[in-house]
């Protein structure tokens, strides 16, 4: 489908869900892939390589690229995919809350990014997906925090396209709506169902629809695309 | 072989404007692609430009999109010979470059007729089969100039923003019926219509580009690709922006 040999890749949040599917379709696309997570990822298969990661811990950020740096001298694609939903309305938010869902959803972005360019700048190439959210472009009662995150990703990654185009270096966004992983079936039914009354498709989609987004965004077919948001919502945004 | 193995196997498409440009880069992509590809134009494309190595021969289509009855006339020979149409490219397009002031009511009526009316009329004659089969990818071209605003083109600018909510109207109406609509939006491309432009414009849309070069037709064909294959099954009333980062400035 898309040819990606030779190519080295960095998942981050790949024990599970959306980032377990990223980091399989990168592999079978033939990227060497590195993926992280704080989970066990021992399902992952041999092929893939796999690092005790928090997203927020910029010591472990710099040892894990430095290590990349050293098996393989480049780093070619960054997805950016960790990230937890929190359900709390912005008047019963605490400070903690807020900090934990910002440090991970947004700041865990900002580290890889950093960390990323390190190799991909001197390489003048590089690809980059941040995974943000239907609700990073428009709004749903409650999730305050999670919100505010995943609006910032959309903003840096612009950020990051337009400030490194000219370096070769392309960042993008793609936008799920309801995907079927353990944190949507985590759920109540409730909010689930009332996500999917608003999906005009009327179904959820499988982390797999999301991983065929983020290999056409990182591949060479997708070499005049950045700064883009690219929804796979079943028709959520447009309505 | 590419009807065994491509992305597009056994799909049936038709890309209107196809004789040069995007709308022929893209037919070609979607033939190598495993489909049966349709072009449909007012003119016919240069000689070789149907034959793809390895692929089903592109068949021409003598179409203009402005034409109601044309349009129904098309897709029932589509139908007759393939019996089903999954993949519709409405891709076909004119420009003016008259501001609002300058703008004749003719060459209006004109671009509206192409670029917008032309994406209706296609879309509805597609829908027959499309709902009959409950399944479909709507493909339609907008552009950067149907986003943001630029001097002049004032005619071209209303078309391509009419085209955006045309198509999210199309995504939203049909999304539990299997079709799927999404809109492209590309920015520089080196087509024969931007090499018909003033070179200052070109330059200057270039130089606005972020990744600092213009897109070249296969760009946008690719993105067709995903849309038009079962890889976005989960995509519908999106925007895919293919334009060096233009938009994100
Ligand atoms: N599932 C959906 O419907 C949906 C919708 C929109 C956006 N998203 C986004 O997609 C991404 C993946 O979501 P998912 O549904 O697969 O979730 P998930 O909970 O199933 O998986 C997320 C993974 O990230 C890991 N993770 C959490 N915190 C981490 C940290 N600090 N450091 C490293 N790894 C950490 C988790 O251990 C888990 O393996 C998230 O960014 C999420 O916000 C998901
Ligand atoms: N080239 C760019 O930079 C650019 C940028 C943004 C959007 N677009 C859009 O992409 C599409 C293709 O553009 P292009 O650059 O390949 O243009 P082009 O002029 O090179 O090709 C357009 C094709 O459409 C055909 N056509 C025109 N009127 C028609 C009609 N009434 N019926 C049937 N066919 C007709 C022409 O004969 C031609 O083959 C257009 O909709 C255009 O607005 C192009």
């Amino acid at each position: 489908m898309h040819d990606l040999t030779g190519r080295v890749a960095l998942v981050t949040g790949a024990a599970q869900g959306i980032g377990h599917a990223v980091a399989t379709a990168l592999a079978e696309a033939g990227a060497t892939v590195v993926a992280t997570d704080v989970r066990d990822q021992s399902d992952l298969g041999d092929h893939i390589r796999t690092r005790s990661h928090d997203v927020t811990d910029a010591e472990r950020w710099a040892a894990v690229v430095a290590e990349i740096e050293a098996d393989h001298g480049r780093l070619d694609i960054l997805v950016n995919n960790a990230g937890v939903s929190g359900y709390d309305q912005l008047h019963e938010l605490s400070l903690e809350e807020w900090n934990r869902i910002i440090g991970i959803n947004q700041t865990g972005v900002l580290l890889g990014m950093q960390h990323a360019l390190r190799l991909m700048r001197p390489a003048r190439s590089g690809a980059i997906v941040n995974i943000s959210s239907i609700c990073g472009a428009t709004s749903v009662p409650g999730v305050a925090a999670y919100h505010a995150s995943k609006h910032a990703v959309l903003t840096m990654t612009k950020n990051a396209a337009v400030s490194y185009a000219r370096e070769g270096i392309r960042a993008n966004a793609v936008l799920p709506g309801w995907i079927r992983t353990p944190l949507t079936l985590g759920q109540t039914d409730e909010l689930n169902g009332a996500f999917l009354d608003a999906t005009p498709m009327g179904v959820g989609g499988d982390p797999e629809d999301v991983a065929a987004a983020v290999c056409f965004l990182v591949s060479d077919q997708a070499r005049f695309i950045t700064g883009v948001d690219l929804p796979v919502d079943g028709g959520y945004l447009a309505r | 072989m590419n009807q065994r193995t491509g992305r597009l196997r056994g799909k049936v498409a038709l890309v209107t404007g196809g004789a040069m440009g995007i709308g022929l880069a893209t037919a070609r992509r979607f033939a190598a692609e495993g489909a049966f590809t349709y072009i449909a134009d007012v003119e016919k494309p240069a000689p070789g430009e149907l034959s793809v190595e390895g692929a089903e021969e592109i068949t021409y289509v003598d179409l203009d999109v402005t034409d109601e009855v044309a349009w129904a006339e098309a897709v029932d020979d589509i139908l007759e010979r393939d019996e089903r149409l999954d993949i519709l490219v409405n891709n076909a397009g004119v420009i003016d470059y008259a501001g609002i002031a300058d703008v004749t009511a003719e060459a209006w009526a004109r671009v509206v007729a192409v670029d917008q009316t032309g994406v209706f009329l296609g879309t509805r004659a597609a829908l027959k089969p499309m709902l009959a089969q409950r399944s479909g990818s709507i493909i339609n071209l907008s552009s950067a100039w149907g986003v943001v605003g630029s001097e002049g083109v004032a005619a071209y600018q209303a078309a391509k923003g009419g085209v955006r909510g045309l198509t999210r109207n199309t995504a939203v109406t049909y999304a539990r019926d299997g079709v799927r609509a999404n809109t492209v939006i590309p920015g520089w491309i080196r087509t024969p219509l931007a090499e018909r432009q003033a070179e200052e414009k070109n330059a200057e849309v270039i130089g606005l580009t972020p990744l600092g070069f213009g897109g070249d037709p296969d760009d946008i064909a690719w993105g067709c690709v995903y849309l038009a294959s079962d890889e976005s099954r989960y995509v519908t009333g999106s925007e895919l922006v293919i334009d060096g980062g233009l938009l994100a400035r």
